[in-house]
């Protein structure tokens, strides 16, 4: 089956099976590698893209689902606009291993997008769905909160 | 201005925040094939039969059982008793039984229907109590003074027991290798953290020669030394199957088969009595450390060798008697994890001495001010304690900071009144960087500074960067260390076809003792470049009357008439570092980096769930040469704590995991995670680059007491378990 999939703001026919995973599709299909697989299930938020500018896990997404849907990933982001945050994002201690940190820049800059400048709480609350096992968050939240006493 | 100290980006970084960083599932190679393996359902079994029917598989599927192997079944690490696939007996569930490889990952893993394994169950020994009546997998013993004088002669005799449970790595990257087999060479490219080793272990289960075999590291999505054994093996399962099947095989695991197949944490049982005077001075320990080792011996003696270097904690001790033992259990071998022994064992001396200063009425402040080691000092091992024994600057800067005493005296006295919810703990710690005892001596790792065509230094070391940071760290250090330019120098990628052993990415040694060889080695290359009477700054040459020319020049000059020079040295530790492994005697590390932790918690009244709201450390680790990543090692080493304090507990029923997944066995999100402050004391050694020590596993050691503390002067249960959950403690209530 062909599905027309937008990605990063191109179109492209897919050519797959319609309960395909939305992640395998951008990973395998689309080489887009950049998105993660860390659990598979739903619970690590590492394979966090956007669909229509709100942060989804794409592990949990079947193809079918995504047509006619807008859909950005990693690469897509950091092509864009949020350069001056990927810089401030690796300046605060915000990536160490980076398994992480696809799916923390997406939810992450969906949250900058609405909210500029948000307190480190309206930060947990919107990160509480992506693990990060390196980090202890806390130069994710300096990186997002623009605190820069380190 | 040398850059020490300096925070600059870290090179891989923007790589890794934009997605272009490539980890090992990110590589697909043309005609690769994926690999799955056949694991075993019970924890102790005879294996009967392997039977593979290819008509039952999807087309073409290849299968490997250790009746394939071409060498010996055993994959090399301090030994090669553990088996690569099992052979008559599985010791544990999940255990590998046999390898498939097809040509799609769907495919491998329908595949796995099509392998028949006929069991024959046996008994398993499941606790620690069971396999106590069992030889052990490996024992030791430490003794100093006479333990049995000194608490005949103590006003108090107090005795404690301590329980840890096991802790799951849950790097966030899966482990994962790809394994090509091509004209009698063998090219492995997966995440790792010692290169080396899965180097060692494919000669030895291929019986290839040493440069037929290649390992690269690609990007490596954590570690936490859940990286440093497994990769050995999935390595050598990779590689049969691509040897099997003629084409490049992808072995990825998924989470549920990380979880139930790798190793974890030791699970210890630690008993301590302790001699004390009337006024609260230490006079004996005697403790009993029982590790639960798993099925297969893997790294358990080194860790089991940690573990009794630093059972003492931070405090004097006239006298010491430590027994240790690893026990065998039929459930997955339990190995490596960041602290390598140390946090178990430090919960226990820390809790212990929590206990110790209520029965004699000190606040834990004061009872540890009162037995600190100090500059001088001896350990346990004879070790006299170096200029840089900050254990009483950490304790004191931590309370300084937090008011500590006031505030747990504040609320011991408010729970007896009111009942509270909100508790705080302290806790002391240390770590010894770099291998234990004789091991760097053993291993005389070498670092490798070369010059190139295009002027510019290459260094070759085999470390990792699984998010540590050496990628930013060495840098610095080889520029400060030869006065160079940014982009005077680079680095090779960790492959063992280029860069010589310099050891593993283990045991905080990556900047200590890899980093001075590195800033040694460069320097050399550096002043041969520059020639008598000249010094290179900021990537300028520079005579008495000012800057020459610019260094990459006169390297390229001398390039031509030299050649591609290389300097190699090996670390060889001062003489005054030796150990004696059969006493335990001597200087079992280098050197030893200090800290001390303090905890607020809230705790639900009604759940009796804990929950941390406030953390501090403070810790000397010499000079921080990137006070960013080493803030964010102690930033992520303190919350892999407080989650297995808190909330990570592995299940198991029957030897079978109960919670394989992320849903139900919990790490700590940024919503369980307190703000963490952390304090570097800078203090420089002299022994490490720019007087740097090792940093990565200490902020393990210290979550776990100080949290336990902190729920106890919140709820008044004594928690003498690990972790804390609201279920046991509940128990310890009734
Ligand atoms: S991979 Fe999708 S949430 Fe973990
Ligand atoms: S940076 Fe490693 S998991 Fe977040």
């Amino acid at each position: 089956m062909k599905i027309p999939l937008s990605v990063n703001g191109r179109t492209s026919e897919i050519e797959g099976h319609p309960m395909e995973r939305l992640l395998d599709v951008l990973r395998e299909g689309l080489g887009l590698t950049g998105t993660k697989e860390g659990c598979g299930e739903g619970e690590c938020g590492a394979c966090t893209v956007l669909i229509d500018g709100e942060p989804t896990l794409s592990c949990l997404v079947p193809l079918f689902q995504c047509e006619g849907r807008r859909i950005e990933t990693v690469e897509g982001i950091a092509a864009g606009p949020a350069r001056d945050f990927l810089e401030r994002f690796v300046a605060t201690g915000g990536v160490q291993c980076g398994a992480c940190t696809p799916g923390i820049v997406v939810t992450a800059w969906a949250l900058l997008q609405r909210n500029p400048a948000p307190s480190r709480e309206e930060a947990r609350e919107a990160l509480a769905g992506n693990l990060c096992r390196c980090t202890g968050y806390e130069g994710i939240l300096r990186a997002i909160c623009r605190e820069t006493d380190q | 201005m040398n850059g020490i100290g300096d925070s600059p980006p870290r090179p891989d970084g923007f790589a890794k925040v934009s997605g272009a960083a490539r980890y090992v599932d990110d590589v697909t190679l043309p005609g690769m094939w994926h690999g799955a393996t056949v694991r075993s359902p019970y924890p102790h079994a005879r294996v009967r039969s392997v039977r593979f029917d290819p008509a039952a598989a999807p087309e073409g599927t290849v299968c490997v059982t250790a009746a394939d192997l071409p060498g010996p079944n055993g994959v090399q690490l301090l030994d090669d008793g553990w088996p690569i696939l099992a052979d008559g007996h599985v010791l544990h569930v999940a255990e590998p039984v046999a390898l498939v490889a097809a040509p799609t990952r769907l495919a491998a893993r329908q595949a796995l229907a099509a392998v028949q394994v006929e069991y024959e169950p046996l008994t398993p020994v499941l606790t620690l109590e069971e396999a106590a009546s069992l030889p052990p997998l490996y024992e030791l013993r430490l003794e100093s003074g006479d333990v049995d004088a000194a608490l005949a002669g103590a006003e108090h005799v107090i005795e404690g027991t301590w329980s840890t449970g096991h802790q799951e790595h849950i790097y966030i990257e899966c482990q994962g290798m790809i394994a090509t087999f091509e004209d009698g060479a063998l090219t492995v490219l997966g995440s790792m953290q010692c290169p080396y080793y899965v180097h060692r272990a494919l000669v030895h289960a291929f019986g290839l020669p040493e440069d037929k075999v290649r390992v690269r590291a690609s990007v490596v999505g954590g570690g936490f030394g859940g990286k440093e054994d497994f990769p050995s093996a999935i390595a050598i399962h990779a590689a049969l199957l691509a040897r099997a099947c003629g084409r490049p095989v992808k072995m990825v695991y998924d989470r549920h088969e990380d979880i139930v197949g790798t190793s974890k944490r030791h699970p210890a049982v630690i008993r301590h009595r302790t001699g004390v005077s009337a006024d609260g001075r230490l006079l004996a320990l005697d403790a009993e450390i029982l590790m639960d080792g798993g099925a297969y011996k893997t790294l358990s003696p080194v860790v089991l060798s940690r573990a009794l270097l630093h059972a003492f904690g931070p405090y004097r001790w006239p006298s010491v008697r430590l027994q240790g033992k690893v026990l065998r259990t039929h459930t997955a071998p339990n190995s490596a994890f960041r602290g390598f022994g140390a946090p178990q064992v430090q919960f226990a001396v820390e809790r212990q001495m929590d206990l110790v200063g209520r029965a004699l009425g000190l606040d834990p402040f004061e009872i540890r001010a009162r037995n600190v080691v100090e500059p001088g000092d001896r350990l346990p091992t004879g070790q006299v304690l170096d200029e840089t024994t900050s254990a009483r600057l950490c304790l004191e800067e931590a309370e300084r900071r937090t008011g500590f005493r006031a505030r747990w005296r504040e609320l011991e006295a408010s729970r007896e009144r009111e009942g509270t919810k909100r508790g705080i703990g302290l806790s002391l710690y240390f770590h010894g960087a770099g291998f234990t005892g004789n091991g760097e001596r053993k291993m005389k790792s070498p670092v490798t500074a070369r010059l190139r065509e295009d002027g510019r230094i290459e260094v070759l070391t085999a470390m990792t960067d699984m998010g540590q940071g050496c990628a930013a760290v060495f840098p610095q250090i080889a520029r400060a260390a030869g006065g160079l330019g940014e982009d005077d120098v680079i680095f090779a990628e960790p492959d063992t076809g280029d860069v010589p052993d310099s050891g593993p990415t283990v045991a905080s040694r990556t900047t200590m003792i890899v980093g001075s060889l590195i800033a040694r080695t460069v320097a050399e290359l550096r002043d041969q470049i520059a020639g008598e009477g000249l010094s290179v700054s900021e990537g300028w040459i520079v005579g008495p009357a000012g800057r020459v020319e610019p260094f990459r020049d006169a390297a390229r000059r001398h390039f031509e008439t030299a050649g591609p020079v290389e300097i190699t040295h090996r670390h060889e530790p001062p003489e005054w570092q030796t150990f004696d492994e059969s006493t335990y005697q001597g200087a079992a590390y280098p050197t030893y980096a200090w800290g001390a932790d303090v905890v607020e918690v809230e705790v639900d009244p009604d759940t009796l769930a804990a929950r941390p709201i406030a953390a501090t450390a403070v810790c000397e680790v010499g000079r921080a040469i990137h006070p960013t990543l080493c803030k964010g090692q102690i930033e992520g080493g303190t919350l892999q704590a407080l989650g297995w304090a808190l909330l990570e507990e592995v299940k198991l029923q029957d030897g079978r995991y109960l919670n394989d997944r992320l849903a139900t066995y919990i790490i700590p999100t940024v919503k369980d995670s307190p703000q963490i402050d952390v304090h570097l004391l800078e203090r420089a050694w002299e022994g490490g680059p720019f007087g740097a020590k090792g940093v990565g596993a200490l902020p393990m050691d210290g979550g776990a007491p100080a949290v336990a503390q902190a729920v106890e002067n919140a709820t008044g249960i004594p928690v003498a378990e690990i972790p804390a959950t609201p279920e046991k403690l509940l128990r310890a209530l009734s």
